[in-house]
C-alpha cells in the first residue's frame, strides 16, 4: 500500500498549520459573504454607487503595514530588537490607521444619504458595512496579537530566541492584508 | 453474560499484557479545578463533552416526548403537564407557541449540541491523540476554549427556555422572516437572540475544535503513523473537522446578515413585510432564500458533520469484532473523501421548492444522488467486512450493526428525496422526518452508542453492563424502526411536517391512531435511554475493572497505553507504527498489534 504522506524530516509548527487552516475558514466565511453580495445584486433594487475614496488609501496604508511586518521579523531574526519594536509598532499603528480610515468611509457614505443601516438603508450599502465591518474586526484581532507579543518583548526577563510568534502574526497580518486587497478588487471590478 | 465470555477470551498472542504503570506519572500537581473542570487533558474535554452531550441529549429527546404527546393525544388533557410546564400547558395540553418551541429547540439541540459537539467533541477528542499516538492535541488550550465555548452556548440555550415570551419557535433553520423580526412570533423577540448568540457561541466552538482536530491529525502523528497506516476513525473525524473549519464560517456569516436585519433595520433577508399589529414595514429588496443559501450551505455538510464520525467508529468495531481487516480500506478513505467533496455541492436540494430554476435543480439532482456512489461504496465494504468473519456480538459491535441497517433503509429514501420532481410533493412532508432521522440522526446515534460501548473500557477503565446493553439495542433499534417507518406512509399520503394538531384535517384523520402508536413507542424507547444512562453512570463508578490492557484484541494504538492513561497518554516513550490497523488474522494470527514491526516473512500494508 502506497503511503500519501512521508515522514518530513522537518514539520511545520503545529501553530502555524492551525493557524493556516483558520485562515482558510476566515476565507470560507468571506467567500460566503462576497458570493451573497453576487447573488444579491442581481436582484431587484440595488442601489449603485460610488466607493469612498478613502477606500483607497486605506489599502495603500495596509500594504505599507505589511512591509513594516515583514521588516520587523527581519529585525526579530537579526536580533536588532529595538528596531524590532519600533516596526511592530509602526504597524499596530499603521493597523488602527487603516481602521480610522474606513470609519471614515462609512461617514463619508452616510454623508452622501446612502443609508448603511436602518429603514433607509440599502443591502448594497449594508453589505459594504458588514463585510468591511467584519475585515476591521480581523485587523483588529492583528492589532492585539501586535500589542501581546510587543509586550512579551519589553517584559519577558527571558530572552526569547524564538521566532514563532512574530511569523504568527506576520503571516495573519500578511493575510488579513491580502483579504482586504481582494475585498477591494471585489466591489471595484469583480461585482 | 461477561465480557470475556463475547469475546470469547481470543488465543491471539501478546493479548493479556497485565497492566503495568497505572497513573502514576503524574509529574506535575493537578488539583481538582484543573483536572476535572478547566482540564487540558484531551480525555477529560472528551469526557466533559460526552457528559454535556448527555445532558442535552436527555433534554431535547424529552421534548420529542412532549411534542409527541400533543401528536399522539391531541384531544386528551394530561394535567401533570400544567405542573411542569405552567403557561405553557394550559388545562394540561401543549399550547401551538409551546409546542412549535419544542419542535425547533429539540431540532437544535439534537442537530447541534449532541450529534456535532456530544458526537465529534467526544470522540474527536479521546481518539485523535490515543490513535495517532500523540501526547495530546496540537493546542490543549484551544482545546480547553472549545469546550468552555461549547458549555457557554449551553448555557445561553438552556437560558432561553426561560425567558417570559419562550425560546425561539420558528424552525431549527432559524429562516427569516420568523427569525428576523422580534415581533413575528412570541419567540423571535428574547427567545431568538438567545438562541443566535448561543449558536454563535457554537460555532466558534466548533471552529477552534476542528483546527485543532486537523493540525493534530496532520503533524503530530507518531513515528511511522503515516496517513494511510490511520485508523478509519482518525480519517472519518478528519473529514468531519474539515467540513466544519469550511462551512461553519458560511452560516456565521449567514448569521451576522441575520443580526444586521434583526437589530440594525437593513434588509438582507426581508421585503415587503406586512405584521398584523404592526402594519407595514419599510424593509424592501431583501431576499429570504438568500438565507437559506448561506444556511444550507452549512447544512448540508453538517449533516455529514454528524454522519462521518459514526460511519468512522462503525468501520473501526466492525473489523475490530469481525477479527477480519476492514474490506477495502482505501476505498473506505476515498469514499470519506468523496462524501465531503459533494456535501459541498448540493445544498439547494433543501431549496427545491423554493422558486429555484429547475435547471439548476437537475444539477443539483444529479450532484446529489451521486452520493449515493460513496455511500454504496462503504455500506458494500461494511457488509464484506462482515462477511464470514468470526463476528463477536459486543454491544458496540452491535450497535455498529444496527448503524448499517439503518444506513441502508434512510439511505435508501434518500434517493427518493434526492429527485426534485418527487420533491414536489414531498417536501416538508414526514417522508423527510423518517428520512433523516433514520439516516442522521438515529444511525449517527448508534454510532455514538457503539463508541460509548466500544471505548467506554479505555475512557473509565471499568466495563459496562453487556445484559442492560443488549437490552437498551434491541429496545432502541426495534423503537427506532417503529417510530420512523410509518412516518414514510404518513408522508406518502402528503401529511405535512410541524403541524399542531392532524385530527381537525380530512385527509389526515386517519392517521389518529397510527400517531398515536408512533408517541407511545416514542416514550418507550426514551426510558430505554434511560436505561443506557444508569448503565453508563454506575459503570463509571461501580462497573468491573478491566484487568487487561487490551481486552478487544484490538491493533489500534489506545489499547497500548495504559488501562487508566494520565495526561501524556503513554509512560515513557510513545510507541512507535509499524503497520497499518487492519492486521486481523493475517498469517494465522488473530491480530497483529500496530506496534509490531513488520516480520521478514510478511508484506507490509
Amino acid at each position: 500500500m502506497s503511503t500519501i504522506a512521508k515522514e518530513a524530516p522537518k514539520r511545520i509548527h503545529p501553530h502555524k498549520f492551525t493557524l493556516w487552516v483558520a485562515m482558510g475558514s476566515i476565507i470560507m466565511m468571506f467567500a460566503g459573504l462576497t458570493s451573497a453580495y453576487i447573488v444579491k445584486k442581481n436582484q431587484s433594487s440595488w442601489l449603485e454607487f460610488d466607493l469612498p475614496v478613502v477606500f483607497m488609501y486605506s489599502t495603500l496604508v495596509i500594504i505599507a503595514s505589511s512591509v513594516t511586518v515583514h521588516l520587523a521579523t527581519k529585525a526579530f531574526k537579526a536580533r536588532e530588537m529595538g528596531r524590532y519594536r519600533m516596526l511592530i509598532t509602526v504597524t499596530a499603528i499603521l493597523g488602527l490607521l487603516f481602521m480610522g480610515l474606513q470609519i471614515l468611509g462609512f461617514m463619508d457614505l452616510e454623508a452622501r444619504n446612502i443609508a448603511l443601516t436602518g429603514a433607509r438603508s440599502n443591502s448594497a450599502a449594508s453589505f459594504l458595512l458588514v463585510i468591511t465591518g467584519l475585515h476591521m474586526l480581523h485587523v483588529l484581532g492583528g492589532v492585539i496579537a501586535l500589542m501581546v507579543i510587543f509586550i512579551k518583548a519589553y517584559v519577558s526577563s527571558v530572552k526569547n530566541y524564538s521566532s514563532l510568534s512574530i511569523e504568527l502574526v506576520g503571516t495573519y497580518w500578511h493575510f488579513v492584508d491580502i483579504l482586504w486587497i481582494y475585498l477591494f478588487i471585489f466591489y471595484n471590478w469583480i461585482s | 453474560m461477561s465480557n470475556e465470555a463475547v469475546l470469547h477470551a481470543p488465543a491471539g498472542a501478546g493479548l493479556h499484557h497485565e497492566a503495568h504503570g497505572d497513573h502514576h506519572h503524574e509529574h506535575h500537581h493537578e488539583t481538582f479545578i484543573s483536572k476535572y473542570v478547566f482540564s487540558m487533558d484531551h480525555k477529560m474535554i472528551a469526557k466533559q463533552f460526552l457528559i454535556t452531550g448527555m445532558v442535552w441529549a436527555v433534554l431535547g429527546g424529552l421534548m420529542s416526548v412532549l411534542f409527541r404527546l400533543q401528536l399522539g393525544y391531541p384531544e386528551a388533557s394530561f394535567p401533570w403537564l400544567e405542573d411542569i410546564l405552567g403557561k405553557w400547558a394550559e388545562g394540561g395540553k401543549i399550547t401551538p407557541d409551546a409546542y412549535y418551541a419544542l419542535v425547533t429547540t429539540h431540532g437544535t439541540v439534537l442537530v447541534f449540541f449532541v450529534l456535532t459537539a456530544g458526537l465529534s467533541g467526544t470522540f474527536a477528542n479521546f481518539l485523535i491523540p490515543l490513535q495517532i499516538g500523540a501526547r495530546d492535541m496540537a493546542s490543549p488550550f484551544m482545546n480547553m476554549l472549545s469546550y468552555w465555548f461549547f458549555f457557554a452556548a449551553s448555557i445561553v440555550m438552556l437560558s432561553s427556555m426561560f425567558v417570559e415570551f419562550g425560546p425561539f419557535s420558528g424552525g431549527w433553520t432559524a429562516y427569516p422572516p420568523l427569525s428576523a423580526l422580534a415581533s413575528a412570533s412570541p419567540g423571535s423577540g428574547t427567545g431568538m437572540d438567545l438562541w443566535l448568540i448561543a449558536m454563535a457561541l457554537f460555532v466558534v466552538s466548533s471552529l477552534l475544535g476542528g483546527l485543532n482536530y486537523i493540525a493534530t491529525i496532520l503533524n503530530m502523528r507518531t513515528k511511522g503513523m503515516s496517513m494511510t497506516r490511520l485508523p478509519l476513525t482518525i480519517w472519518a473525524l478528519f473529514f468531519t473537522a474539515v467540513l466544519g473549519v469550511l462551512s461553519f464560517p458560511v452560516l456565521f456569516s449567514g448569521f451576522i446578515l441575520l443580526i444586521f436585519d434583526r437589530n440594525f433595520g437593513t434588509s438582507f433577508y426581508l421585503s415587503d413585510i406586512f405584521i398584523n399589529g404592526v402594519g407595514a414595514l419599510p424593509n424592501e429588496g431583501g431576499s429570504a432564500i438568500l438565507y437559506q443559501h448561506l444556511f444550507w450551505f452549512l447544512g448540508h455538510p453538517e449533516v455529514y458533520i454528524i454522519l462521518l464520525p459514526a460511519m468512522g467508529m462503525a468501520s473501526e468495531i466492525l473489523s475490530v469484532n469481525s477479527r477480519k481487516p476492514i474490506f477495502g480500506y482505501m476505498a473506505m478513505v476515498g469514499s470519506l473523501f468523496a462524501i465531503a467533496i459533494l456535501a459541498f455541492l448540493v445544498w439547494a436540494h433543501h431549496m427545491f421548492v423554493t422558486g429555484l430554476n429547475p435547471f439548476l435543480g437537475s444539477v443539483f439532482v444529479l450532484l446529489t444522488l451521486l452520493i449515493a456512489v460513496p455511500s454504496a461504496i462503504k455500506v458494500f465494504n461494511w457488509l464484506t467486512t462482515l462477511w464470514r468473519g468470526n463476528i463477536r456480538f459486543t454491544p458496540g459491535m452491535m450497535f455498529s450493526i444496527g448503524f448499517v441497517s439503518l444506513f441502508i433503509s434512510g439511505g435508501l429514501t434518500g434517493i427518493w428525496l434526492g429527485n426534485s420532481a418527487l420533491d414536489i410533493h414531498l417536501h416538508d412532508t414526514y417522508f423527510v422526518i423518517a428520512h433523516f432521522h433514520i439516516v442522521m440522526g438515529v444511525a449517527s446515534m448508534f454510532g455514538m452508542f457503539a463508541g460509548i460501548y466500544h471505548w467506554f473500557p479505555k475512557m473509565y477503565g471499568r466495563y459496562m453492563n453487556n445484559t442492560l446493553s443488549y437490552l437498551h439495542f434491541w429496545i432502541t433499534l426495534a423503537g427506532a424502526y417503529m417510530i420512523f417507518w410509518p412516518m414514510h406512509y404518513q408522508g406518502l399520503a402528503g401529511m405535512p411536517r410541524r403541524y399542531y394538531d392532524y385530527s381537525v384535517w380530512e385527509s389526515f384523520k386517519q392517521f389518529a391512531e397510527l400517531n398515536r402508536f408512533i408517541s407511545t413507542v416514542a416514550m418507550i424507547v426514551f426510558a430505554a435511554q434511560l436505561l443506557f444512562l444508569f448503565n453508563f453512570f454506575y459503570s463509571v463508578f461501580k462497573g468491573r475493572k478491566v484487568t487487561t490492557q487490551n481486552p478487544y484484541g484490538s491493533n489500534t494504538l489506545e489499547w497500548t497505553a495504559p488501562i487508566n492513561p494520565g495526561h501524556g497518554n503513554w509512560v515513557g516513550e510513545i510507541p512507535e507504527v509499524h503497520r497499518w490497523a487492519y492486521d486481523y488474522g493475517k498469517d494465522g494470527k488473530e491480530f497483529i498489534s500496530q506496534t509490531t514491526p513488520v516480520g521478514a516473512d510478511e508484506s507490509s500494508h
